[in-house]
């Protein structure tokens, strides 16, 4: 076994700015993937189990139906968007990283 | 010979001309699986949503609307949401840590032989089941489209579209195959947005008109032959209780579980990150991707909504057909004729796009690394084998697609997405966030999974199911009984299976090498360092 000091994936792996990074990711990650899992199989259950309240009109003859069914193409774009924004940051912090990385195995 | 042909005819030109410039620029492996890492983030968008809007969103999709109104628009919706996963969980990952196929990060840190087998099996079977059920499918609309030329028959279509597409993998490899889908993707999109347009054209571009005509719907029930009023906003014509006696709520939401899932193992997807230089490209492409595929979708409610309001159900003999008889009403022959065109290349860059998955898995996975140990492969020799699978792959879907014809095969295409969801996903997401994940449990997850997905398949309604006696042939099911699991799709049951399968296989055989290296593939999946760089021109 390599000793963490000469294997550079676990001396980054060990290293407080790529943790740093692992956790801000899942911050997000993880909230927005059950978020959207949430919202998408609102729909087939609203639907499924409660119709009439679904048929209910709003703009016109436009029900609320259609309109959450609509809002999920919204949705997944707002949460694409949110993503790469954040994803932006997080490669700037990974690109951190690894000249980090590169400056320790020079020494 | 009709302007269709001629269509049809300008866009095979304009692809075989790109095949021949795709063919002189492969030169090497690199070149040839994955377009020398060179396609950029709006042309990968394009072409993975051409790889995902097959003639089944296109036709299947404007169908459903103009029969069951809302619940078609509804069956929709998970299509797109679904890009959320393969977004957030699996397409950085996937680019930093592999090379040509799915199995490279799997691989990774399992052990290859047993892990490469199962994968490129798990990939060849999710490939072929789609291609059957799009050349058949292609068969079919020949007959549909090409209504006054007799000579064009199903059998020369489906070896016609078979052909085509070996043509284009084997000479022109992934950079002739990601051409196809962007122009695909473009003319499909374009005929979309006219046919809409045309649609509210008809309704003065009044969208309360168009909203009204929708929710007072008046015509013949074409399965009771009386007159109704309905009001096609409601949800319910299809999968509601009243239609499926319950059954239509748990369908929905196990087809739901399995795009949510499935869509992030598709092979001939995945395989899409490998032609981008690097993950931030992956994830712009991602994104182009989500934008045209939502378009497109949101679309598909103009056309049809706009046909069932200006056409009438009753009138429109098979439902598939519902958008090209819109086009042909709306817009005249030669739209007609372009909307047939577009139907067609659609299908076309679909297989295309299977063939080469299929063919690479086959040799990148199967040949060099299990067949060969991953040792002494010279990578023109992967190459020549992925263009002889190419072959072998289209010559066996061209019998098949030809043999079952006259076959109901609605049930393949929902298959592939079981299997890519209980098999290729759990496998996928456990190998980049659990440390434990074993070999064992990689083999165990994918074999258990592929088993799950086709035996539920086989014993539910989709293949079981008592026929009248004049039931035609297509539509028969294949197994003359009483269904013994309730939901077409098994996604609810098979995708727990999967990855339950996948977990007790780790927890009985642990694996402390691969354990030790979790850290590394880790810091490759979140970093990007070390991941296989773009071939300079």
């Amino acid at each position: 076994m390599n000793s963490s000091q000469d294997n550079p994936w676990s001396r980054i792996g060990q290293s407080p700015r790529y943790k740093e990074l692992l956790r801000s990711k899942r911050a997000f990650i993880l909230p927005a993937s059950i978020f959207f899992i949430a919202y998408y199989f609102a729909l087939p259950i609203l639907v499924g189990w409660w119709p009439e309240l679904m048929k209910t009109p709003v703009i016109g003859p436009v029900n609320v139906a259609y309109l959450f069914a609509l809002s999920q193409f919204f949705m997944a774009w707002a949460i694409a968007f949110i993503y790469v924004r954040k994803a932006s940051e997080w490669d700037k912090q990974a690109k951190l990283v690894i000249e980090s990385e590169e400056l320790a195995s020079k020494h | 010979m009709t302007p269709a042909i001629w269509m049809f005819l300008a866009f095979v030109a304009a692809t075989l001309g790109i095949t021949i410039w795709a063919a002189r620029r492969n030169t090497g492996a690199s070149a040839y699986f994955a377009a020398g890492r060179g396609i950029t983030g709006w042309q990968n968008g394009l072409a993975v949503a051409g790889d995902y809007m097959s003639a089944a969103s296109f036709l299947g999709i404007s169908g459903m609307i103009a029969f069951y109104g809302f619940d078609g628009f509804m069956y929709s919706v998970g299509w797109l949401v679904a890009y959320l996963t393969v977004l957030l969980v699996v397409a950085e990952p996937l680019r930093n840590a592999g090379k040509y196929t799915m199995a490279d990060l799997l691989a990774y840190r399992l052990t290859p032989r047993p892990v490469r087998a199962m994968a490129s099996l798990s990939t060849i079977t999710v490939s072929t089941f789609y291609m059957v059920a799009q050349m058949i499918g292609a068969g079919a609309l020949v007959k549909l489209l090409l209504k006054d030329m007799p000579w064009i028959t199903t059998e020369s279509a489906i070896i016609g579209v078979g052909v085509l597409m070996v043509v284009y993998v084997v000479f022109g490899g992934m950079l002739a195959t990601t051409w196809v889908q962007i122009i695909k993707a473009i003319l499909l999109l374009t005929g979309t947005i006219f046919l809409s347009v045309l649609v509210m054209k008809h309704f003065e571009y009044s969208f309360s008109s168009f909203f009204d005509a929708i929710s007072h719907l008046t015509y013949t029930d074409p399965k009771t032959k009386l007159e109704v009023t309905r009001n096609f906003l409601d949800p319910g014509l299809k999968f509601g209780d009243a239609v499926t006696g319950g059954m239509g709520k748990w369908n929905l939401i196990s087809l739901g579980i399995a795009l949510l899932f499935g869509t992030a193992g598709l092979p001939h997807i995945l395989v899409r990150f490998y032609t981008v230089p690097d993950a931030k490209t992956a994830r712009v492409s991602v994104v182009w991707a989500m934008l045209i595929i939502g378009t497109f979708y949101i679309l598909t409610t103009f056309l049809g909504f706009g046909a069932a309001t200006i056409l009438k159900p009753h009138n429109i003999p098979f439902d598939n057909m519902s958008a090209p008889q819109l086009a042909e009403t709306i817009g005249g022959p030669l739209f007609f004729a372009f909307i047939s065109a577009v139907a067609f290349a659609t299908i076309l860059a679909v297989v295309a796009g299977l063939t080469i998955s299929a063919s690479a898995s086959f040799a990148h996975d199967f040949y060099s690394n299990v067949l060969h140990h991953g040792k002494d492969v010279d990578p023109n020799t992967e190459v020549r084998v992925a263009r002889i699978t190419a072959f072998v792959v289209g010559g066996l879907s061209i019998f098949l697609a030809i043999k079952l014809q006259s076959v109901n095969v609605a049930f393949l295409v929902g298959l592939a997405f079981a299997v890519a969801a209980s098999a290729n996903l759990p496998v996928i997401v456990l190998s980049i966030f659990w440390k434990r994940f074993s070999t064992t449990g990689a083999v165990a997850g994918l074999g258990v999974g592929l088993l799950a997905s086709i035996v539920l398949i086989a014993v539910s309604p989709s293949i079981m199911g008592i026929d009248l006696p004049d039931v035609v042939a297509a539509k028969r099911h294949l197994i003359q009984m009483q269904p013994l699991f309730p939901l077409e799709n098994p996604g609810i049951l098979s995708i727990p299976i999967g990855f339950l399968a996948a977990i007790l296989g780790s927890l009985l055989r642990p694996e402390p090498e691969a354990e030790a290296k979790f850290e590394e593939l880790q810091v490759r999946a979140q970093t990007g360092l070390g991941a296989e760089k773009a071939v300079s021109h």
